[in-house]
């Protein structure tokens, strides 16, 4: 029960997107549920989704874009190969997050809530995640790395971009 | 001989390389042919040694760490699969260090100690006989034993969990829900998210008990989207507790029905606010609702609705299998038990310490934490989380109780301690509370959305000297308003971060700084 790696984000149809929805609108609460279920199936969330949830939960299509663009999470926009969340939270600002946060971003050529030329990878703050003992803390896809370091993002990034060549 | 070997796999400990470590002990193993058990236990918290290694031997659990992978060579080399002490990294019997010998371990008791998803290990370490106590029990007598523990809401507010239960179980029969906060937003906080990894059947069972104390059938574990691992462990542990027969219909022949399952959050800190996270919980958008009516009248889909933290609810499997008085004999004046104390930021010995209320915070933070990993002096400390304030060295011999942290304006909130080395620049970090709460903020009212815009407006106005005198009493001006005027603690508290600074760092705020903070 190790943290996986990144599931490959899959095409999506209009008849996809709606079994999604089917299979989980009769639960109470079905919102969220439904948006994870698209989210983690395609890497984000496609405008094509909204009129079927809309009409599914019988929704306005402005509640539905209301709900999405409340929640961090949630994306409108396909994402790169990783997403790298870097924490922004007290406990690894006390440990130098700032100074991290920079290098990422320089290292990456992105600011936040953008996705890298080479489509390798979207750059996203967090808030905390739950390992504020042993910061700076960053998540990529599902995997948190501490006591992180600018050698050790780099060597990370370097890890990430080779497996991806060696797959192709 | 089979010996045992144990490496955690909590989130820190995954962070840093504990699987690599279990696989090159394998492989070590294999090689040497020694016949070994890897288990893949919970963490116990001793961050500061983890990826932490331990081997079963006659006198008991050796431990070992921090182990890297490039240590595990040497440290086969020096006998660990006998438990050699013949090695830097050897740190005798586990039970025997000090900063976990020191510590007062109810709720935390069998972290680290056992395979988190193993209900054979939970049961040996006196799981579940709080529960099976509860299903003998009238649901009054239930909420009676919670309530004589003293048991103060752990997830901020300190509400007595007795109390809000009493209000559940007193409303007329019907759909009630039992709902755990595992939002766990504040940095510096972490025990939630181990107590998920590392026991999780201790909330499975925390939660059942309160659905018989109230007469609730159903629950839901809300549990943020930062947390990928808990929520694997959790989603296990449910497939098991219900395949065992300790969820569902007839829980262990007893007639009693319980439900529950995981429910996923999405990003957003104000969702830990109970009324917020209802309003998520029901698919729209987390805005916080105006209280009354209560949560416990009308909470989830309009019923009544325990909503408790996790840690409230996992210290409830202990109160029942020993009594609540047994939990009230800890702790000092109106705060009963222990506290799950978060040690975190700066800091050379981070990691959980379970301790009675009473300590001071600067015991914990000098005793167990070894002062800060940079070796600079300790300057200032947040306790409680982001909306609560920092506090100067005068302050850190207050003892760590909900009254005596309150009567100086500061909070002891979910138990986080963050702390922070004579490098931090204060007046970056009041900037930051206005800004986190500008990205968090639910919008619902006025002060808080466009106040805490606003505050980082000011700050920056300060802090580049633009008519430095009247912003700062503009800003203690929008803190007033904030507080004053907020509907909810998410901006009603903000300012304590900020009103800390000016009056116990103000020259770091007003330090000239030319030009354009960053
Ligand atoms: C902005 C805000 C964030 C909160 N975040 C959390 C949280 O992450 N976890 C939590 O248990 N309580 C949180 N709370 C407190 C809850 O509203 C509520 O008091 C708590 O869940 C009740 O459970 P307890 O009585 O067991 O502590 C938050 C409150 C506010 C105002
Ligand atoms: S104080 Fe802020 S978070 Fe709380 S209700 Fe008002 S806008 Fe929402
Ligand atoms: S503050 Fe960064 S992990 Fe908690």
């Amino acid at each position: 029960m190790t943290p996986s790696g990144k599931r490959q984000p899959q095409a999506w149809t209009h008849e996809s997107l709606q079994r999604e929805v089917d299979a989980l609108k009769d639960e109470p609460g079905a919102m969220l549920p439904i948006l994870h279920a698209i989210q983690d199936r395609c890497g984000y969330i496609p405008e094509a989704a909204v009129p079927i949830i809309a009409e599914t939960l019988r929704h306005t299509r402005a509640e539905v874009h209301g709900i999405i663009s409340f929640y961090h999470h949630f994306r409108s926009h396909p994402v790169g190969s990783h997403v790298v969340q870097v924490c922004r939270a007290e406990a690894c600002q006390s440990v130098g997050s700032r100074q991290l946060e920079a290098h990422v971003k320089q290292q990456l050529g992105v600011d936040y809530h953008q996705t890298s030329r080479d489509n390798e990878f979207t750059l996203e703050p967090v808030y905390c995640l739950g390992n504020c003992a042993c910061g700076p803390s960053i998540r990529v896809d599902d995997e948190i790395h501490g006591r992180v370091t600018a050698e050790k993002f780099d060597r990370l990034v370097d890890r990430l971009t080779t497996s991806i060549l060696e797959v192709q | 001989m089979t010996v045992t070997v144990y490496v955690p796999r909590d989130t820190t400990a995954l962070a840093l390389g504990a699987d690599e470590v279990a696989a090159l002990i394998a492989q070590a193993a294999t090689r040497r042919e020694r016949d070994i058990k890897l288990v893949r236990n919970g963490s116990r918290g001793l961050f500061w040694l983890e990826p932490m290694v331990e081997v079963e031997t006659a006198q008991g659990r050796v431990a070992y760490g921090p182990v890297e992978p490039d240590d595990v060579a040497g440290l086969v080399e020096a006998g660990l699969f006998d438990g050699g002490a013949e090695h830097p990294l050897a740190r005798g019997l586990t039970d025997e260090i000090p900063y976990l010998k020191r510590q007062q371990r109810l709720t935390f008791s069998r972290i680290g100690i056992t395979d988190p998803l193993s209900i054979d290990d939970y049961r040996a370490h006196r799981g579940f006989a709080g529960l099976e106590k509860a299903l003998t029990m009238q649901s009054q007598a239930i909420v009676d034993e919670v309530k004589g523990s003293g048991l103060r809401g752990r997830g901020g507010a300190a509400f007595p969990t007795g109390i809000k239960w009493q209000t559940v179980h007193d409303e007329p029969e019907g759909r009630k829900y039992i709902v755990c906060n595992a939002d766990e937003g504040d940095s510096g906080t972490f025990a939630d998210r181990l107590a998920m990894e590392c026991d999780p059947y201790m909330l499975i069972e925390g939660m059942t008990i309160a659905g018989l104390a109230v007469g609730a059938t159903q629950g839901y574990i809300y549990l943020r989207s930062e947390y990928p691992l808990a929520h694997r462990v959790v989603n296990e542990a449910l497939r098991r507790a219900y395949a065992a027969g300790y969820l569902g219909n007839d829980i262990r022949g007893s007639g009693k029905h319980f439900e529950l399952e995981v429910r996923l959050g999405a990003g957003a800190y104000i969702c830990g606010e109970e009324t917020s996270l209802l309003d998520s919980l029901e698919g729209k958008r987390g805005m916080v609702r105006a209280k009354p009516p209560l949560p416990a009248i009308q909470g989830l889909f309009g019923r009544p609705t325990v909503v408790n933290n996790v840690l409230s609810l996992a210290a409830v499997p202990f109160i029942l299998d020993r009594g609540g008085q047994a939990y009230a004999d800890y702790g000092m004046g109106k705060s009963r038990g222990t506290l799950a104390l978060q040690l975190a930021g700066n800091v050379k010995r981070g990691g959980l310490v379970e301790l009675a209320f009473g300590t001071t915070l600067r015991e914990l933070m000098e005793d167990f934490g070894g002062g800060t990993a940079s070796e600079r002096p300790l300057r200032a400390v947040q306790v409680g989380g982001p909306l609560c304030a920092y506090l100067p060295e005068s302050q850190w011999d207050l003892p760590l109780d909900y009254e005596a942290f309150a009567e100086v304006g500061a909070g002891v909130g979910h138990g986080g301690v963050v702390m922070s080395d004579d490098s931090v620049d204060m007046g970056e970090q009041a900037r930051f509370a206005m800004e986190f709460c500008s990205v968090e903020s639910c919008g619902k009212c006025t002060p808080c959305r466009i106040g805490a815009v606003r505050g980082v407006e000011v700050i920056d106005r300060i802090r580049a000297d633009d008519d430095r005198a009247a912003n700062l009493e503009l800003l203690s001006d929008l803190c007033d308003t904030m507080v004053a005027g907020s509907l909810c603690a998410m901006g009603g508290m903000t300012p304590f971060p900020v009103q800390s600074v000016l009056k116990h760092f103000p020259d770091d705020l007003t330090r000239s700084r030319g030009g354009s903070p960053c």
